[in-house]
């Protein structure tokens, strides 16, 4: 516990890059140790170098382009769905104090339930295909956008409140001259979780039952005990979240600072 | 004038409104409610009284929704219940000991990113990115290692849970004022002394935001895993029911994990609120 909040130990350390590479090299040594070790079993960590190959493969085929396709087309369109009667959910409980109080601790109540419990209610319901995937991406983004959208409607200054009655201006006027721009920090928070979301529920989801996406794909191979294709599997799902997660990040720094630029 | 009777009517249904609302207050009051509390329970069991109806006469086929009667009495029925309380038993326990671990760890390693300011530069934006992946999809790789047993559903809540303690943890740190730490210096105490008596209690709040945050994704990881595996707990106890197309069943268990994470998630607020 010694120096315990001296800035002066880090003034010398290595630098930031250096230590990601290094953790990188690190990783990348301790991965193949483990591969030749034998300590578990075979195939069971294949080395670093077979794992890129099955990457390699895995991108110049088709099929996984196929695959990641169908899994982006499920996440975007029930996130789009969700998101929208969200927004809409959301304002109307933000207006409201009564129906606030009213139904808000029953969406907060499910907010905290596993949603993959309700996976066999969306199977029996939409069926088997691609709309119950659907249908799990739009539950999976409800509740996050909600949250925000309710949070952001309470934030809204009430003088641009009264300036859109004083206006005279209709409700979806409202909506896009005054609630949405005012509302736009909370809710680009909450659309970037709903979003992740959206792309994990679709994943369990086509792991639960599916016959494609990248879920379908996973589990086929850990079936087919095809692990170095597995691996590349986790690989380009994992890619595909840091990649949208840094992208909606870009998008909300972006809205953030053109909202901030003066006179707008 | 020509408004004035419809003004009338206005008003008569105005002074009709106040009425109903009043003595809908005082019925609310009498249970120790709120009148919108009230509003809210009654659209839900409204809700339920519908389904129950459409289920009933055909409209909606009883192999698609359960009739909710049934559903909910059956969480009461002996069996069901001593079914769900050891699901809870099973699941909870493996919470609690994904919890210990993802604790023991993730302190250290958060005061440790806290402390070398370089090493938590370098891992923030991997931390940030481990916390939006879908780190259950490991599942396949851990079930081989492990074997399809507890211990793996364990790891695999403690993969998930432990990264936002860490965020916290360090998070909680770095945001504390240096004037305390100044003042700790002033009155000539220990380092230890600074640590325990003004950095914890000062970050005690953003850490058990992490806890909890911790306890919510562990939760939910396990019981995802329960479900996809068909094993342990309460997640098992809706695929179980739903693989042997026990409609009645899936349903019965979806309340009654509904129910086990409201009660839950109740509970960690409570506590939240106690150390706020």
């Amino acid at each position: 516990m010694s120096d315990v909040a001296s800035p002066a130990a880090e003034a010398k350390g290595p630098s930031v890059a250096a230590i990601k590479i290094a953790t990188i090299a690190v990783l990348l040594v301790v991965w193949q140790l483990i591969a030749v070790s034998g300590l578990l079993y075979k195939g069971l960590v294949p080395p670093p170098l077979a794992v890129a190959g099955a990457l390699v493969t895995e991108l110049i085929g088709t099929t996984l382009w196929r695959d990641l396709g169908i899994t982006l087309f499920t996440s975007f369109s029930g996130f789009v769905i969700g998101s929208l009667i969200a927004l809409l959910v959301g304002i109307w409980l933000g207006s409201s104090t009564f129906f606030r109080r009213a139904f808000e601790p029953y969406i907060l109540a499910l907010a905290g339930t596993p949603k993959i419990i309700f996976l066999p209610i969306l199977f029996l319901v939409f069926g088997l295909g691609f709309e119950s995937k659907i249908a799990k991406s739009a539950m999976s983004a409800f509740f996050p956008v909600v949250f925000s959208t309710i949070g952001g409607y309470l934030q809204i200054r009430l003088i641009l409140l009264r300036v859109g009655d004083s206006f005279h201006l209709r409700w979806a006027q409202k909506v896009r001259m005054i609630y949405l721009p005012a509302m736009l920090p909370s809710l680009l928070v909450g659309l970037r979780l709903g979003l992740a979301m959206s792309i994990i529920g679709v994943l369990s989801a086509e792991i639960a039952y599916s016959d494609a996406g990248l879920g379908y794909r996973l589990m086929r191979y850990s079936d087919q005990f095809q692990i170095p294709s597995m691996y590349a599997t986790i690989i380009v799902i994992f890619a595909l979240a840091s990649l949208v997660n840094a992208g909606f990040n870009h998008f909300q720094r972006s809205r953030l600072r053109y909202l901030e630029r003066p006179g707008e | 004038m020509a408004l004035a009777p419809a003004d009338t009517g206005s008003e008569t249904t105005t002074q009709i409104d106040r009425a109903g609302v009043l003595s809908g207050r005082r019925f609310a009051a009498s249970l120790g409610l709120d009148a919108a509390t009230l509003f809210g329970l009654a659209t839900v069991v409204s809700l339920l009284v519908l389904i129950e109806i459409l289920v009933r006469t055909g409209a909606i086929s009883s192999l698609i929704i359960a009739l909710p009667s049934e559903a909910i009495g059956a969480i009461f029925h002996g069996e069901t219940f001593l079914k769900l309380v050891q699901a809870t038993k099973l699941t909870f326990g493996m919470v609690l000991a994904a919890m210990v671990a993802e604790v023991v760890i993730a302190i250290p390693a958060g005061y440790l990113l806290y402390r070398y300011k370089a090493f938590g530069k370098a891992y923030e934006g991997w931390l940030a990115s481990l916390f939006a992946a879908p780190i259950f999809l490991l599942y396949p790789l851990f079930m081989v290692i492990f074997g399809r047993n507890n211990f793996t559903l364990i790891f695999m809540g403690m993969a998930a849970g432990i990264i936002p303690i860490i965020v916290h943890v360090r998070l909680a740190f770095t945001s504390i004022p240096p004037t305390l730490i100044k003042v700790g210096r002033s009155f000539h105490m220990s380092e230890s002394t600074i640590f325990w008596k003004i950095m914890v209690p000062a970050g005690a709040k953003t850490i058990f935001t992490g806890i909890r945050l911790g306890l919510i994704y562990t939760l939910i990881n396990i019981i995802a895993i329960e479900y996809l595996v068909d094993a342990g707990g309460l997640g098992r106890m809706v695929s179980d029911s739903y693989f042997r197309f026990d409609i009645t069943g899936t349903y019965t268990a979806i309340i009654a994990v509904t129910l086990v994470s409201v009660v839950f998630n109740i509970i960690v607020n409570r506590i939240e609120k106690l150390v706020r």
